[in-house]
């Protein structure tokens, strides 16, 4: 199914933190986690992820760090700082409460729907 | 292994490609380059051949447009090219700073020599101020050390070197030893050429000693405009500097302002130039330069400028006055219209073909030629009716010199309008005419004094 890209983007800081709150990664790990998590349904234009981790290192939510990959290549990983754990928290908070009202109001639709009116 | 070259070079060329894009710096182009490869090498685990898995890996980092657009949002002020004079975070001390070092280093030593001949009892400022003397020298503080810049960025060999030190210890000699009247008129017109010589000594170390090459000619005439409007930048950045300064001292009732005209003003004026000259060479490649974009701007003005004055002056039917003053600015203007001309001359893709521009150009040149033929005509009259005088002498000189050359410019402009000629003769004759104004300052300097009895 294709997801709107509207709703991918808006999923994609939520994802990203919650990803980084596992470990320290970098940004073909995160998109192949993505691309698991999701069953393959999170389609991401690959080469968008990076201005997001870079704002997100401007916010202070995560902290970067050049290393080297397994074939002895320049990497740059990325680590949650305390800040994105807080906001990782927030945003959590925030996507229960959409996805609980919408739970509830599909619930009472599908209700009405079934029930015939 | 055939493989593997190709992929190679597929990434290299993915990469310059990348790093064309402002707004993605290498460092992200880095990060993306890790990217691609990770990704290369899983599909190449799953069975692709590494062609195919370039393709697709490219493909799915998304098109560039967007990518670079995306790049832009976050990073907006790389949108505005900066000249970052301290290395960025992450990249190693670069030759950069090295090059900030020597120019800083340089503007000191300037700024120290310009204050050496005080030990000596020769007053810089003040009532008892030796004017006379450091308007004849005031190049000789400076230039040196601007030269010295470029021959050491250079790696001036030691003839080279020679041959840079030979006008500059001449002019020394010549402005110091000659019995000049203390401000009479050769003396005056000695120091305002002066520094026109030893421009064109700069020159030579700035061209690395290659002072036959053309195209290196070009590169100082090049520099030296953006050198001006980065030293007048400066200039103006350092009156609000001292302006500030007076007015916040004078309001706790001190008053610095002798020592504002005593030392931070001299060594200002100094240390910019060489600061100046740095900043032209750090930025060359980073940002647009400035002097085109202004001749763009201000050679339709100029040449309207010019039409409307000379119409005015035939309608009238008024003579030009030849005081010293009007000659002045008569030249000055001159001077203005050849700077112009050079600097669209400098800017221009010699492949364009002619366009408008090229057709004001001309039309200015064409103003400009009969301007300075009037003011030469009057000049003439003045010096058969009164005779000779070095000033006079001088502006007859300078008027011809710029009518030689708009002349023959106004020919190759018009030649190549025709579509006669490529634009290349055009920009050939303004770098063999560059040493010309070298040695008619450098007659000015040297014979002017002795030929009029140093008055």
């Amino acid at each position: 199914m294709n997801i709107s890209k509207d709703l991918v983007a808006a999923s994609a800081t939520p994802l990203v933190l919650a990803i980084l709150s596992e470990g320290e990664s970098y940004g073909y790990a995160i998109l192949k986690r993505i691309s698991e998590l999701s069953g393959h349904e999170l389609q991401w234009t690959d080469g968008m992820l990076y201005p997001l981790l870079h704002r997100l290192e401007r916010n202070g939510h995560v902290e970067a760090t050049w290393g080297e990959s397994e074939t002895g290549r320049r990497r740059k990983y990325y680590r949650l700082t305390q800040q994105g754990v807080e906001e990782l928290a927030s945003q959590q908070r925030q996507w229960q409460i959409v996805d609980s009202t919408l739970r509830g109001i599909w619930f009472t639709t599908v209700d009405a729907v079934t029930q015939g009116y | 292994m055939e493989r593997e070259k190709i992929l190679e070079a597929r990434i290299g060329e993915w990469r310059t490609y990348l790093r064309r894009r402002q707004a993605i710096h290498p460092v992200d182009v880095d990060e993306l380059e890790d990217h691609l490869r990770t990704q290369v090498k899983t599909l190449g685990e799953a069975g692709l051949d590494s062609d195919e898995a370039f393709l697709v890996a490219v493909k799915r980092l998304g098109d560039l447009d967007s990518l670079s657009r995306e790049f832009a949002r976050e990073h907006s002020e790389r949108l505005w090219k900066q000249l970052v004079v301290s290395p960025a975070a992450g990249e190693p001390l670069s030759a950069g700073n090295r090059e900030a070092m020597m120019a800083v280093g340089l503007a000191v030593a300037a700024s120290i020599a310009v204050k050496l001949p005080e030990l000596f009892g020769l007053k810089i400022a003040g009532p008892q101020a030796d004017t006379s003397f450091y308007a004849r020298n005031f190049s000789l503080f400076v230039l040196p050390f601007l030269a010295g810049y470029f021959a050491w960025k250079r790696g001036l060999e030691r003839l080279g070197l020679y041959r840079l030190a030979a006008p500059f210890v001449a002019a020394a000699l010549v402005v110091n030893l000659l019995p000049f009247q203390p401000n009479g008129h050769t003396e005056v017109l000695a120091a305002l050429h002066l520094p026109i010589v030893l421009w064109l000594a700069v020159g030579f170390a700035y061209v690395g000693g290659h002072w036959r090459d053309h195209d290196q000619r070009m590169n100082f005439v090049r520099f030296s405009g953006e050198w001006f409007i980065y030293y007048s930048l400066i200039g103006f950045g350092g009156g609000v500097l001292m302006a500030c300064t007076e007015a916040v001292f004078k309001a706790i009732g001190i008053e610095v302002d002798a020592f504002l005209q005593t030392w931070v003003l001299p060594c200002g004026i100094v240390g910019a130039v060489l600061v100046a000259g740095w900043l032209v060479e750090a930025k060359q490649s980073v940002i647009e330069n400035m002097a085109p974009v202004l001749t763009r701007l201000f050679t339709p003005l100029f040449a309207a400028m010019l039409l409307v004055f000379l119409a005015t002056m035939i309608w009238t039917g008024s003579g030009i006055d030849v005081a010293r003053e009007v000659l002045i600015s008569f030249d000055l203007l001159l001077v203005l219209v050849l700077g112009l001309l050079l600097y669209s001359i400098s800017a221009r893709d010699p492949q364009a073909r002619p366009g408008v521009f090229d057709k004001l150009q001309l039309l200015l040149v064409i103003g400009a030629l009969l301007v300075d033929a009037f003011a030469l005509w009057a000049i003439a009259a003045r010096i058969t009716e009164f005779g000779f005088t070095p000033n006079r002498v001088a502006a007859l000189g300078e008027n011809l010199i710029l009518l030689v050359n708009l002349g023959w410019s106004a020919v190759l402009y018009s030649r190549f309008l025709g579509k006669r000629t490529s634009f290349a003769p055009l920009e050939r004759w303004q770098t063999i005419y560059l040493p010309v104004y070298g040695a008619w300052a450098g007659v000015v300097v040297v014979i002017f004094p002795i030929l009029f009895g140093f008055r």
